[in-house]
């Protein structure tokens, strides 16, 4: 198990021996059978495993930071309930309506009575008071044919952090029983939208990955649009219609300022980070030609990538960083193009069936989401980076602007309907194409950007 | 409906400042600035102040301050160029006042994508105005992409006036 120092801005302790000082010694790891890419698809939410998640036990009700050790139990069981039934792979009893377990059952589950109700598995846990005002949140999984513990978690966490906690619960569930990496404990950033449809109020806007934690960044008085977060989630490049220009800033979270990309009289846009955050892609209009061009992003002399007469757009480096998918009409509509960070080696890589554009890298390297336009409509589709295997995974009017979950498994992306009442909302639907999901946000949501699995 | 003006006393020029526009430039050259404005109703007796946007609105006609554009496109085309002329003239009476041109989409395209359109079109309609001799540094150049439709209808109709670029009086 690992022991990480406790970091005072996540306040979030991954800890073992004072958690766990009571239990039985640590289990031998089992290696994750990693499920062949391939068969994948169409095997999902065909038969979801059952597994039954009761609200997680107390040693003594306390209260900490306002929060009762026992209603805390009942939600980060929700939590974990939530994060599995939302990926589709599973059918979760519980925590509503299913007996509450005391703290003794937690490492002595009555695998019986959860076989009886159908469960292959069963989650159990615990939220105790920890010292200084923190909590001792344990979780762990169990197979109840075998009788085995599969997954045990435990982590000290400042009270208003529990929800990560369930997420990590539930991250560490979802990979031991899929085989896949983690990805609910992970953030998005997007835009808010409310107001009529020729006027729309536009705001950025973050939150966790269920939507919980939602806070709005800036507050509507200048139009936002296109946010990414940092890899380390420390900053938002999006672009502000502030002063009626269209520019792109880097926002910082912590300290609520943000600052120019860099100086330019011309519109500058449509930017992206590099996979290690020390890099930024931008387009810029210069005179009606829209270029893509790269720079520190500590500021500094942009280097300039594309060199056309049309319109250069967008980008997404690939997970090494060492190349970009970019999009372009140079060949008469939008296409998706891929070329190496210099600028190098430009080549179309989507061909035929309409335009496509909005190319966005798989964390895991091996498909690129885009947009699919054609007859009318939007599509969400992906194709491999060298431009086959294309499959369409939604089938609506006007389905925009993917982003990769942090395992690549799971597409967001904003869903509008049409005419003068048309709105947009945030999406999600599973890389094989099932498992569609709206995405509860306070108002309106258009442009998400899904950040990697937080540390 | 543009409300067209006279192109008779417009001499013909060559220059043609549409150097940005290689890849579908206007598809006629742009006829001469012209020298001295003799429009008769420019701002007198209405109360309306000279240069201000309710007096260039007054002047250029109904939807005269806006051209609009094929699906995708961006040349300037014969009716386009009739607004452009009427509104260089207003400019060339009102030589302090500094205009923007906004460059809009329809939602037919992706976000970021209309942001570019929207500078392709609002720069062909600034180069041609620039061609009539207004001087380029009194245009100011914005796109709002899809962001901010005129008519809010999902239907070809709407479209078509959505892909604009709108001539907005900002200042003397």
């Amino acid at each position: 198990m690992f022991l990480r120092p406790l970091s005072l801005s996540l306040a979030l302790l991954l800890t073992t021996a004072p958690v766990f000082a009571q239990t039985a010694p640590t289990p031998p790891a089992v290696t994750p059978t990693t499920t062949p890419r391939e068969t994948i698809e169409g095997t999902l939410s065909q038969e979801r495993t059952v597994i039954g998640i009761p609200p997680l036990a107390t040693a003594s009700v306390q209260t900490v930071a306002g929060l009762r050790t026992d209603s805390l139990g009942r939600q980060i069981a929700e939590v974990i309930a939530a994060d599995l039934e939302r990926s589709g792979l599973y059918e979760p009893i519980g925590p509503n309506g299913v007996r509450a377990i005391t703290r003794a059952e937690v490492q002595a589950p009555r695998f019986a009575e959860w076989q009886a109700r159908g469960a292959e598995n069963v989650v159990h846990g615990f939220v105790d008071a920890g010292s200084n005002g923190s909590l001792i949140v344990g979780c762990y999984l169990y197979d109840t044919a075998l009788g085995s513990e599969l997954v045990r978690k435990g982590f000290e966490i400042q009270p208003a952090d529990w929800r990560r906690a369930a997420h990590k619960c539930a991250d560490a569930i979802y990979s031991r029983l899929s085989g896949e990496a983690p990805f609910f404990d992970s953030r998005v950033a997007y835009i808010a939208e409310s107001g009529p449809k020729g006027n729309r109020i536009k705001r950025l806007a973050i939150m966790d990955s269920d939507g919980g934690n939602h806070r709005f960044i800036t507050n509507g008085q200048a139009l936002a649009i296109s946010p990414r977060f940092s890899p380390d989630y420390k900053k938002i490049v999006y672009v502000s219609y502030l002063n009626n220009r269209v520019r792109v800033f880097i926002y910082d979270v912590a300290a609520g300022s943000q600052k120019l990309v860099t100086e330019s009289s011309n519109a500058t846009f449509a930017p992206r980070w590099s996979p290690d955050g020390t890099q930024i892609l931008y387009s810029m209009a210069v005179n009606g030609n829209t270029d893509i061009y790269r720079i520190s992003a500590n500021g500094g002399t942009p280097v300039r990538l594309t060199t056309t007469a049309g319109i250069d757009v967008g980008g997404s480096f690939s997970p090494d960083g060492r190349k970009i998918v970019f999009e372009s009409d140079r060949s008469g509509g939008q296409q998706i193009y891929v070329m190496n960070i210099d600028g190098s080696n430009q080549q179309r890589i989507s061909f035929g069936g309409g335009r496509a554009a909005t190319p966005e890298w798989s964390p895991r390297g091996d498909l690129i989401a885009f947009t699919r336009m054609g007859g009318g409509e939007f599509r969400i589709g992906v194709m491999t980076p060298s431009g086959g295997g294309v499959r369409l995974l939604t089938n609506s009017w006007q389905d925009e602007a993917p982003t990769w979950s942090p395992n690549g498994r799971v597409i967001q992306f904003f869903r509008t309907t049409r005419g003068r009442e048309g709105k947009s909302s945030l999406w999600q639907v599973d890389l094989t194409g099932v498992n569609l999901r709206r995405l509860p946000t306070p108002q309106d949501g258009s442009d998400p950007s899904w950040g990697p699995v937080l540390p | 409906m543009t409300i067209r003006k006279s192109t008779a006393m417009i001499a013909a020029i060559t220059m043609l400042a549409v150097g940005a526009c290689a890849k579908k430039a206007p598809d006629t050259l742009p006829p001469a600035p012209e020298g001295t404005g003799t429009d008769p109703g420019a701002g007198t007796g209405t109360g309306v102040i000279p240069g201000s946007q309710e007096d260039f609105l007054a002047n250029v006609g109904l939807e005269g301050d806006r051209v609009f554009f094929d699906y995708d496109q961006y040349n300037v085309d014969a009716q386009d160029q009739a607004t452009l002329q009427s509104q260089a003239q207003w400019l060339q009476r009102n030589p302090a006042v500094r205009v923007t041109l906004e460059g809009h989409a329809d939602e037919r395209g992706t976000r970021d994508y209309n942001i570019a359109l929207g500078e392709r079109r609002a720069n062909a309609a600034k180069n041609y105005l620039a061609s009539l001799g207004i001087n380029p540094g009194r245009i100011n150049v914005i796109s709002y992409g899809k962001e901010r439709p005129a008519e809010l209808g999902s239907t070809e109709a709407a479209y078509a006036k959505n892909r604009r670029a709108v001539t907005v009086v900002i200042g003397q």
